[in-house]
């Protein structure tokens, strides 16, 4: 058994499990639902044996390390993480549904990373010889899970209120009612971002204090701390808008949605179109 | 009587204070950090600024794009955030003391209407009794009870967490307290660079303003290495540095180890490495083919230099002694390629010890100069970055808070219970100030047990 094969084994779960959440969507068989969240559970199960494998093939290569080193890895354990926050969702909340709107995120990161990256396991340059780099990852992208599901659900939200203010009864047909009603749905948006928030607060402040003991600086505007400034500006703000007049509601969801598009941007963006502007000393 | 001045006083505190502007002020921020993550900061390289135009690099220049963060408008923006900050929380602030310090004991019909969270449980046990039952049963099972009596009605009011409704204020400090930190860092601390020779000592540095500072003690390379994995990738870069104080040794501080990663600090100034290069230099003379019009050559490890006829050379590799690779031969040697007028270059060894097959070489090759090796030395240069910060600790300082308090702010809640005997009826009053949804599952349970409890004593 080995890694690479595990996670062809996860990939090809959380396709099934994001067909049986479609499938169940439309056609209300609640045992589709339970199946889709067992299916998701078993991915979920192989992609831990699988990242805990590519730990120790590593060091059975001589060049041991956490596997957050490079885009592949770093790929796979977002949508791990996605998956584990969903399913503590699940596990406290039971709302089916949500997995259609956030097995996807799952999946494609799966796919992206199975089909599209470098799967090699490389030596880790010395740049990334820390610790502090075990911290860092595991808390940001924590956070990103958190903030994935909670899109997920505020596309949930604007969906089913839209649907709601468009008084014409016949279009929400059976699809909505599968829905949990709006002010649960801001409630889980509200949740799942409150998880975020600390997280994503603890990974920048990792994050400060790496390269305060790597280069001497704990903040020095690059392109990558300003995008997760950014991030956290969007998040303060949604955190904020709950308590501000006339900016509940549809704002809030589409805060939340924001706050994610900031959050790709930052994780991947700012890699692809902003590199080579800037770059850390060496 | 309110004055015209006062009413613009007032409309501006209360401007402060809404959060409406904190809305604007974060949204802002965000969006407008972007244009310094897509304008590259600092000086940009000469490339960059010649994709832009002149008209661009100048307006740019003007409106602080090349140093937005820096920049006057986005300073005032922080500091906007900051009067916010300290306006909403003293507004708010004496509000919430009062609730943590003065709390509500007894449930009035006002209080008990605006609650979520109300039961009324039918009981006739004796007073004194129920006053003991429901006095012990709260001690156990949620805080200790306060206890009013007022006009022949019995009062408990008992709470949990009060002081978390600071934590929202711990979280808005805390930004106050890294920016201190910051401003501290800025006004007292420094950051720069210096690159030292293998062997070569320095006891300035330069700073990134392009001023020189003094360190006050001195700094010596005594060797950098670089390791690379069998991919050829770097695996580590590493300076052997000795501190000296008048000319000696710092016990401690001989041939310390500096990585990337892994730093120095001595006198609060700390060493990070950061770059590195080769220094080395290779003497060559070049002559006519008969000897004469010798020309002495010097040739970087990575540079390289003009021949009399136009030509450049530069060092492929060089050896003290090429006696292993070539049988026969012995004394320095250097592989060199030349890259001629013409466009067309070759490669070839130089020997110290064997100016014979130097000018055989030439010969061989057209009229072009006699190379003759002198021989070289390898040298290394490390590049440090030096910085020392005071406000670190200040800003860790912030960190922390900000972390707790945010924690402290999301999961937990200032819980509330009153409870009332009046007329043979116990009534039970709850509030949280967050999570209302599992306080209410709480509530719920806290009641049932109550009433199994009071039911039981009654028997
Ligand atoms: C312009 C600056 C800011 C102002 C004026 C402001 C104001 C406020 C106010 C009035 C509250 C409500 C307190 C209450 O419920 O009694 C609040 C809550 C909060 N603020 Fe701020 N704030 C600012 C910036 C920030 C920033 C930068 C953060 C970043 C961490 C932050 C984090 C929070 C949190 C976590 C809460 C609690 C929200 C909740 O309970 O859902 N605030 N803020």
């Amino acid at each position: 058994m080995t890694s690479s094969l595990l996670f062809n084994i996860t990939t090809f779960a959380y396709l099934i499990s994001m067909l049986a959440f479609f499938v169940f969507l439309a056609s209300r068989t609640k045992v589709l639902g339970s199946a889709a969240m067992i299916v998701a559970y078993g991915g979920l199960l192989a992609q831990t044996f699988a990242i805990a494998l590519r730990w120790k093939e590593s060091y059975d290569m001589g060049v041991g390390h956490a596997p957050l080193s490079n885009l592949y890895e770093s790929v796979v354990f977002f949508s791990w993480t996605i998956v584990l926050i969903y399913a503590l969702l699940d596990i406290k909340y039971k709302y089916r549904v949500i997995g259609a709107f956030v097995m996807p995120f799952a999946l494609l990161g799966m796919a992206w990373a199975q089909l599209g990256l470098n799967t090699g396991i490389e030596p880790l340059v010395p740049a990334l010889q820390s610790n502090w780099l075990l911290y860092h990852v595991v808390t940001c992208f924590l956070g990103y899970a958190a903030f994935a599901v909670a899109c997920g659900i505020s596309i949930m939200y604007l969906i089913k209120a839209g649907c709601e203010e468009s008084a014409d009864k016949q279009s929400d047909t059976g699809l909505l009612t599968m829905f949990p009603p709006i002010r649960v749905l801001d409630d889980l948006n509200y949740r799942s971002i409150m998880v975020g928030f600390p997280l994503l607060t603890l990974g920048i402040i990792t994050g400060a204090a790496w390269a305060n003991y790597a280069w001497g600086t704990y903040w020095s505007w690059d392109p990558k701390e300003t995008w997760s400034l950014i991030v956290w500006f969007v998040y303060a703000a949604f955190l904020h808008a709950r308590i501000t007049k006339g900016w509940v509601g549809k704002r809030a969801a589409w805060l939340s949605i924001i706050g994610f598009a900031a959050t790709i941007f930052c994780y991947l963006g700012v890699n692809l179109f902003l590199s080579g502007l800037h770059s850390y000393g060496k | 009587m309110t004055t015209p001045k006062k009413d613009v006083l007032r409309s501006l505190w209360d401007a402060f204070c809404s959060l409406k502007l904190t809305m604007f002020l974060l949204i802002s921020l965000a969006v407008i950090s972007i244009i310094g993550t897509v304008i590259p900061q600092g000086t940009p390289a000469e490339e960059y600024l010649a994709t832009i135009g002149p008209a661009k690099i100048s307006l740019y220049k003007a409106l602080g794009f090349f140093d937005m963060y820096h920049s006057w408008w986005f300073i005032l923006l922080l500091y906007l955030l900051t009067v916010n900050l300290v306006a909403c929380s003293i507004k708010r602030l004496p509000h919430i003391w009062k609730i943590i310090t003065q709390p509500v004991t007894v449930m009035e019909d006002g209080l008990e209407r605006s609650l979520t969270n109300v039961a009324t449980i039918k009981n006739s046990n004796d007073p004194v009794q129920l006053k003991e039952q429901i006095t012990a049963f709260l001690e156990t099972e949620f805080a200790e009870p306060v206890v009013t009596e007022t006009g022949g009605t019995l009062h408990f009011f008992a709470q949990k967490n009060p002081w978390c409704r600071l934590s929202v204020y711990f979280v808005h400090l805390s930004v106050i307290v890294i920016f201190i930190g910051a401003l501290v860092g800025s006004l007292f601390g420094f950051k720069g660079y210096v690159n030292i020779l293998e062997g070569e000592s320095i006891s300035k540095i330069m700073l990134r303003s392009g001023k020189e500072l003094d360190l006050g003690y001195t700094l010596r390379l005594e060797q950098f290495s670089m390791a690379t994995y069998s991919n050829g990738a770097p695996k580590e870069f590493k300076s052997i540095l000795t501190v000296l104080e008048n000319g000696k040794p710092v016990p401690g501080y001989a041939n310390a180890r500096v990585i990337v990663n892994d730093p120095l600090t001595y006198k609060g100034i700390t060493f990070y490495q950061s770059s590195y290069g080769d220094a080395s230099e290779y003497l060559f003379t070049a002559t006519d083919l008969d000897g004469k019009n010798p020309v002495s050559l010097t040739v970087g490890g990575q540079s390289s230099a003009k021949l009399p006829d136009g030509s450049s050379m530069c060092l492929l590799e060089s050896t003290p002694d090429i006696a292993p690779y070539s049988p026969g031969l012995s004394g320095p040697a250097a592989n060199v390629e030349i890259h001629k007028t013409d466009g067309t270059s070759e490669r070839f060894v130089v020997y110290a010890n064997h100016p014979e097959l130097n000018i055989e070489h030439a010969k061989n090759h057209g009229k072009g100069p006699v190379l003759h090796y002198k021989g070289g030395e390898k040298h290394m240069y490390t590049g440090l970055q030096v910085a020392k910060d005071p406000g670190v600790g200040i800003v860790w300082l912030g960190c922390f808070l900000m972390v707790i308090g945010v924690y402290t702010a999301f999961f937990m809640s200032h819980r509330r219970i009153w409870v009332r005997i009046q007329n043979g009826s116990v009534t039970v009053g709850g509030n949280a100030s967050k999570n209302q949804g599992a306080f209410q599952l709480a509530f719920e349970s806290l009641v049932g047990r109550l009433k199994t409890d009071l039911n039981k004593e009654n028997k």
